[in-house]
């Protein structure tokens, strides 16, 4: 399958985030056209197109909007989820910071679809400082050109976006922990229902998307929905960034139609793994996703083809690991870092992640115990749907299908206490000396 | 008993001790002014205020967090709430150069443990400490979404992307 530029043709340009490139490229067209259009009509639209959210849960973007009520008593919100912290996953970081006036005319025209308030906000995360310099710029462009403000280039709409700057933290990337961050809290995530676009930020119906999904809207506008239909299969649709990292010979941010096969970016466009070394195991959507072993890989990349495999497309950040990588060592950062970011609200998460990141460390230094694996999977039983948000079921996708697809590795370190011979030692066991 | 319900219960006038008061300077002043026109409630304004804090004093120190909470009528807990609860605000002073190394997963498989550790052992502190000349802190931070340039050191605001041993150790003399 050839590389599309769709999502991304205007990344490559000479000073691509300028607002004259972009209208040169035909930008703010679609904008155009949406506020000429009833807010009804985008929605179908945005319908029509099976859009799915590109964020991490594939909810269709269509539906979403249907669920705001027209004639709520409290303003309706925008939020832009820009807070990009799921490990593997780096697409909307290309976005913003050479395309910033794509994600612009995408929220134009899905507030003006959803009836937002004249404010809304693109959430991004803290350590994007220079991917919110870009934005505040391209922002301050579009306001100068009439397209961000009051009474939007004559159509009575008025709009305009803050960057809200987290501070560090996954679990504002959910969208209820997004909107608890922007009003000013911890972010710790509410309970479902009342959902967001009901009761979400300051007691309005809230719209939450994923910066790629934005990115889709004025696309979709300027082309119609049978275009965007055009690329994948049914009920996944559209132009798809895929990000591949890990121990791979070109990483990157490659964009297909969605449903490209697994094997076929991994071996052919991203060119394998180096160093003579064998593909291990692939997790296919951030760290969230159970992963895969090297012989079932060939899968096409969509939401619904790694659902039925029992994985879950999530935010396409493809990480490829290879026979040097021990898998414990892999599952075990995994489960350090959602132990980290685990808010603390409910105990299965917050004690289960924890006590699941001191197992995995013990059993790779060589301590483990013959009933550990079954332990974990135990755990992961007790924590899995047993907690507010997701953070619990995404901590829990690692461990389990490490163990069910790995379970030999995991019995070689308990039965010789040390790693396979063929793996490197990422992570020195013991912390790091001072010399002086 | 004319005070029964200040407007502002946090305000720096109630409280008997000013010594150790904290006051943005007047360009923060305005920002800050700025910040409180983009958001509909004064809570709402609490992250990014704390953000200019930072960039002002480095680190959030008691004296921020009483000030930050005059200036949005919230209470010091509720400001130490957040503070605490975010990885970025920092509760003790840094280094001129606060250099962040990811060792997520992706990082991690190309040798980004090595980079830290020798960060560490070179700089002689221990992983979240500061150098004793004040000039460098050492801490491991989780993905910074940039895993296709594995592995990355964030110094300060800027992202040092495709890093190795050997690179860090052309970057540091460049860091005065």
């Amino acid at each position: 399958m050839e590389q599309i530029k769709v999502l991304l043709a205007n990344v490559d340009k000479p000073n691509s985030t300028s607002i004259d490139v972009y209208l040169d490229g035909g930008g703010y067209e679609a904008a155009r056209t949406a506020l000429e259009m009833k807010p009804d009509e985008i929605t179908q639209l945005v319908k029509d197109s099976e859009l799915r959210g590109r964020g991490g849960a594939g909810f269709p973007t269509g539906g979403k909007w249907g669920f705001v009520p027209k004639n709520s008593p409290k303003p309706t919100y925008l939020l832009c989820n820009a807070d990009e912290s799921e490990p593997g996953t780096f697409k909307d970081r290309l976005l913003m910071e050479k395309d910033p006036h794509l994600l612009i005319e995408g929220m134009i025209i899905s507030g003006y679809a959803i009836g937002s308030n004249p404010m809304s906000y693109i959430y991004i995360r803290g350590e994007f400082y220079y991917g919110a310099t870009v934005l505040e710029k391209a922002l301050a462009e579009a306001r100068e050109h009439g397209f961000l403000g009051k009474n939007i280039l004559g159509s009575g709409f008025d709009f305009d976006i803050t960057i809200a700057r987290g501070a560090g933290a996954y679990i504002c990337g959910e969208e209820t922990g997004l909107i608890e961050s922007i009003e000013g809290h911890r972010g710790q995530p509410r309970v479902k229902p009342p959902f967001p676009a009901v009761i979400g930020a300051f007691g309005g119906p809230t719209v939450v998307q994923n910066v790629e999904t934005l990115t889709c809207v004025p696309l979709i506008v300027k082309n119609g929905a049978a275009w965007f239909k055009s690329f994948g299969s049914p009920k996944n649709t559209g132009p798809k960034l895929y990000c591949v990292s890990g121990t791979i010979k070109k990483p990157g941010v490659y964009e297909f139609p969605m449903g490209i096969s697994l094997k076929e970016l991994v071996e052919v466009h991203c060119g394998g793994v180096p160093d003579g070394r064998k593909v291990k195991a692939v997790i296919p959507g951030g760290a969230s996703a159970p992963m895969l072993t090297a012989s079932e890989i060939d899968i096409p990349l969509n939401f619904d083809a790694l659902m039925k495999a029992g994985s879950m497309l999530g935010s396409a950040g493809i990480i490829v690991l290879d026979d040097s990588v021990c898998i414990v060592d892999a599952v075990w950062r995994l489960a350090k870092f959602f132990a980290h970011e685990s808010c603390g609200q409910c105990t299965p998460c917050r004690e289960g992640c924890n006590w699941m990141e001191s197992i995995l460390d013990r059993i790779e230094r060589g301590e483990g115990r013959p009933g550990d694996p079954d332990l974990l999977l135990d755990m992961s039983d007790n924590i899995g749907g047993k907690s507010l948000c997701a953070l619990g079921d995404a901590a829990i996708g690692p461990v389990i299908s490490s163990i069910k697809k790995f379970r030999s590795e995991y019995d070689h370190h308990i039965a010789n206490k040390s790693c396979l011979p063929e793996t490197v030692r990422y992570r020195r066991l013991e912390a790091p000396v001072a010399v002086h | 008993m004319a005070e029964l319900r200040p407007d502002n219960p946090y305000a720096p006038e109630r409280f008997p001790n000013p010594n150790k008061w904290v006051e943005f300077p007047s360009d923060a002043k305005q920002k800050f002014d700025w910040i409180l026109t983009r958001y509909p409630t004064k809570e709402a304004a609490l992250l990014p205020t704390l953000h200019l804090a930072q960039e002002v004093w480095g680190w959030i120190s008691p004296e921020t967090v009483q000030y930050v909470g005059s200036l949005l009528e919230l209470s010091p807990a509720t400001v130490f709430g957040v503070v605490s609860f975010y990885n970025m605000y920092n509760q003790k002073p840094v280094g001129k150069y606060h250099l962040q190394v990811c060792t997520n997963l992706s990082c991690m498989v190309n040798r980004a443990y090595d980079i830290h550790d020798h960060l560490c052992e070179k700089l002689g502190v221990k992983p979240g400490e500061t150098t004793t000349d004040g000039k460098f802190t050492v801490t491991e931070v989780e993905c910074l979404g940039s895993c296709g340039t594995a592995p990355v050191v964030q110094v300060n605001n800027d992202y040092h992307e495709n890093m190795s041993v050997e690179k860090m150790e052309e970057l540091l003399p460049t860091l005065k």
